[in-house]
């Protein structure tokens, strides 16, 4: 049998595509805002810069050591805290400290208490830490309603991001424009990027896929699993505090929300949605994510319900999440049998759209008896003028629900025995190439 | 003394509350090994269900109608949710239930609304225990009910996980699914059972606990932590354990709340002048009842330390 050492030496002094695609990152960092340069465009950027972030620390903890945690937010937003406190300190004139470096404070806030509740979390895996991770969440969101002086109660914490020393001495960057806040966070975002990836090639981001993988190897070979997670988890506080201390700069406001229960499901949604099996999913995730909780909950107030349903779906079908579905897509392309799909993928999309669209009317129309009883029984939906009082409007939306349920279902069925068959496809001839 | 007993009582009847869901949860839970974030969710849905049955036909009709809609929603969100996901592992269900808690407090919005509904208490039941008030205590016959309705509910399973048939095939099913499967049994479908019979549970202590508390989106929210931690100090997959922490954690709460004891007045009645200008005076001056929505967690953290494994429990994950 020949033996094969390509896999194991892989020593490139340059990596030609890792640089591409870094740069290529770089680029549209800066180059976005040419673009999108209306204030909420703007807006909607930084928010995604500062999710990425928070996502990616997320995944060093899911994706990467198999650790499912229900309190990430503790860690973003008791960074965010201690950043607008230190911000507050700034404008007082009582430290002198750049503003552009205040996510570092959130940083170490967060990385401390990841030395503290981590401890105690990292004691357990698995199902166990999901739990406690949820219950020290609890903990700190109750605790921040005790404590008036430092978490403000329930108006928040705020502080004015522009009253600090200008950026290098230069006059102009105040950080008070929302332009510059955007570059401040696309900055940070690149760095953690680059970051967080490196992690991914040291012997402890590899001995923490051995961890999530097999604990009990881990063990064998000398590794202490509990001391893995728990540096894992102090790393990913760190980072999680940078975001934090981020949010505090572009919101300049930290309340009790930042801390609770629905951030730390946010991330995880984010996160999942995805994909924690790659490096890049997270990012993807968090872009989509903010599509949903920004723009989604602008045009309506069920926005959580469809994000709810899209990631039980997501969950059900693809729990790789969207970057998992892309890559698997890619790989038919690669084998080219991607034609053969294309009818069947063109008829299932066609009825998950049409499905979409029935069950998106009929929530809404519900949503509209419910929560907006005062605004009478008009209202209009995707430009279509509907009067909830009367039966035109359900039967039309029932009755395409239905049908695009029906011929979702058929369509399916079709699509499964066709994508199933072109997997096989290609892991045999994966196969006998090898 | 008398408000004494009282408290108490309201401190068992609120553990007894716990303990219905912990319950519930225990047994998904050890059985297919799939923690059901989703619990508190199906209790709240308990309640509103109970609520909308009660408006057309009454509360005892609600009391048997509304746990066995949910144990219908229960086993078909098994049925056509949970089993496609099972081949993922225990992550994915996880993450599955989590999904599902969040749909089921979106949907409870879009159908009752985001205030909460006057679901009250019968008027049977409204109104203090009349022997307990001969001895000076005050004690609400609803939460007495509620504590007759847990027991009676605690000696139900206990009895149909000893002394019945499908009892025995579920407590086989729980440590060698396959030694069981092989014997002819249908496992999937006693994962189904055992799941909405889970759900059952959560919605039968939603309609008892949802108008002795108020009926409302967050009440999901509220309850759904503390059970965690009931679990999590009981030790995962231990019925007594789940018991014994339960009702630790209700007496806790209910005595927390009206106590005025803090750091700062322990220190002063031992001689030690404490006040405003002593440092950590925040955190000194805080009462019992200012912390008692910590208390559990807390509860939680020192187990931790003390005996990660939970009080009885014997399984590290």
């Amino acid at each position: 049998m020949k033996i094969d050492t390509s896999q194991s030496l892989d020593f490139k002094p340059l990596n030609f595509g890792r640089w591409v695609v870094w740069g290529f990152t770089a680029a549209l960092f800066m180059l976005l805002p040419a673009y999108f340069n209306k204030g909420f465009a703007l807006t909607l950027l930084s928010q995604m810069g500062i999710t990425i972030i928070f996502a990616l620390s997320y995944n060093m903890l899911l994706g990467q050591s198999g650790m499912l945690s229900f309190g990430h937010a503790v860690y973003s937003g008791l960074g965010a805290f201690f950043a607008i406190h230190a911000m507050r300190w700034i404008g007082a004139g009582t430290l002198a400290w750049p503003t552009s470096l205040l996510p570092l404070i959130g940083g170490a806030a967060g990385a401390v208490f990841g030395v503290i509740f981590g401890y105690l979390t990292t004691r357990r895996a698995g199902t166990p830490f999901a739990m406690i991770t949820l219950g020290i969440g609890e903990m700190v969101f109750a605790a921040s309603l005790m404590f008036p002086g430092f978490f403000g109660g329930e108006g928040g914490i705020t502080a004015d991001r522009a009253s600090g020393a200008p950026f290098l001495g230069v006059p102009a960057i105040t950080f008070g424009p929302q332009i510059q806040v955007y570059y401040l966070i696309a900055a940070w975002c690149f760095a953690c990027m680059i970051a967080m990836y490196a992690l991914t090639q040291t012997p402890l981001g590899r001995i923490a896929n051995a961890v999530r993988d097999n604990p009990e190897r881990a063990e064998f070979i000398g590794y202490n699993t509990q001391r893995v997670r728990w540096l894992m988890l102090i790393l990913s506080s760190f980072f999680a505090g940078v975001a934090g201390g981020l949010s505090a700069i572009n919101f300049e406001i930290v309340s009790a929300e930042n801390v609770s229960a629905i951030r730390s499901g946010g991330v995880l949604l984010a996160a999942f949605i995805g994909g924690v099996a790659f490096f890049f999913g997270p990012i993807l995730g968090a872009v989509v994510f903010i599509l949903f909780a920004v723009t989604l909950s602008e045009y309506t107030k069920a926005w959580q319900l469809y994000l709810g349903v899209f990631f039980v779906l997501l969950v059900m079908y693809a729990p790789g999440g969207l970057s998992s579905l892309i890559l698997m897509n890619l790989r038919v392309m690669k084998f080219r049998k991607f034609a053969r799909l294309r009818d069947s993928y063109f008829g299932l999309l066609m009825a998950a759209l049409a499905l979409t669209f029935g069950t998106v009317l009929l929530i809404e129309l519900m949503y509209h008896v419910t929560l907006n009883v005062g605004q009478g029984p008009e209202v209009r939906l995707f430009g279509l003028p509907f009067d909830t009082t009367r039966a035109p409007g359900w039967v039309f939306a029932g009755s395409l629900l239905a049908a695009a349920a029906v011929a979702f279902e058929f369509y399916r069925r079709g699509f499964k025995r066709q994508w199933d068959a072109v997997q096989v496809e290609i892991e045999d001839s994966i196969r006998d190439n090898a | 003394m008398a408000a004494t007993i009282s408290q108490a009582l309201y401190g068992i009847s609120y553990g007894l509350l716990l303990f219905m869901l912990a319950a519930g949860l225990t047994l998904i839970f050890s059985m297919m090994g799939v923690l059901n974030f989703a619990h508190a969710s199906f209790y709240m849905l308990g309640a509103y269900v109970a609520y909308q049955i009660s408006t057309w036909i009454g509360f005892w009709a609600a009391l048997v109608l509304a746990p066995l809609v949910l144990f219908v929603l229960g086993a078909a969100v098994e049925r056509w949710g949970l089993r496609r996901v099972h081949k993922w592992g225990h992550v994915p269900e996880l993450l599955f239930t989590f999904g599902v808690s969040y749909i089921i407090v979106e949907l409870v919005q879009v159908i009752w609304g985001r205030a909460a509904v006057p679901y009250r208490v019968p008027p049977e039941l409204d109104g203090p225990v009349d022997w307990l008030q001969r001895f000076d205590i005050t004690f609400p016959e609803y939460r007495m009910f509620m504590m007759a309705v847990a027991i009676a509910m605690l000696v139900a399973i206990w009895l149909l996980l000893t002394r019945t048939r499908i009892g025995l095939v579920i407590q086989a099913a729980l440590t060698h699914p396959q030694q069981v499967e092989a014997l002819g049994h249908n496992v999937p479908r006693v994962f189904m059972l055992v799941f909405g019979g889970g759900c059952a549970l959560a919605g039968l202590a939603g309609v008892v606990g949802g108008n002795a508390f108020v009926t409302e989106p967050a009440m999901a929210g509220t309850v759904g932590a503390i059970v965690f931690v009931v679990i999590v100090v009981g030790g995962m997959g231990s019925l007594a354990g789940a018991f014994i922490a339960a009702l630790a954690i209700g007496l806790l709460e209910s005595f927390g709340k009206v106590s005025d004891w803090s750091f700062a007045k322990l220190a002063n009645a031992l001689g030690l002048a404490v006040d405003a200008a002593t440092p950590g005076y925040e955190v000194l001056r805080l009462t019992l009842a200012q912390v008692a929505p910590v208390l559990p967690y807390l509860v939680l953290v020192l187990i931790l330390i003390v005996r990660p494994k939970g009080l009885l429990g014997t399984r590290e994950d």
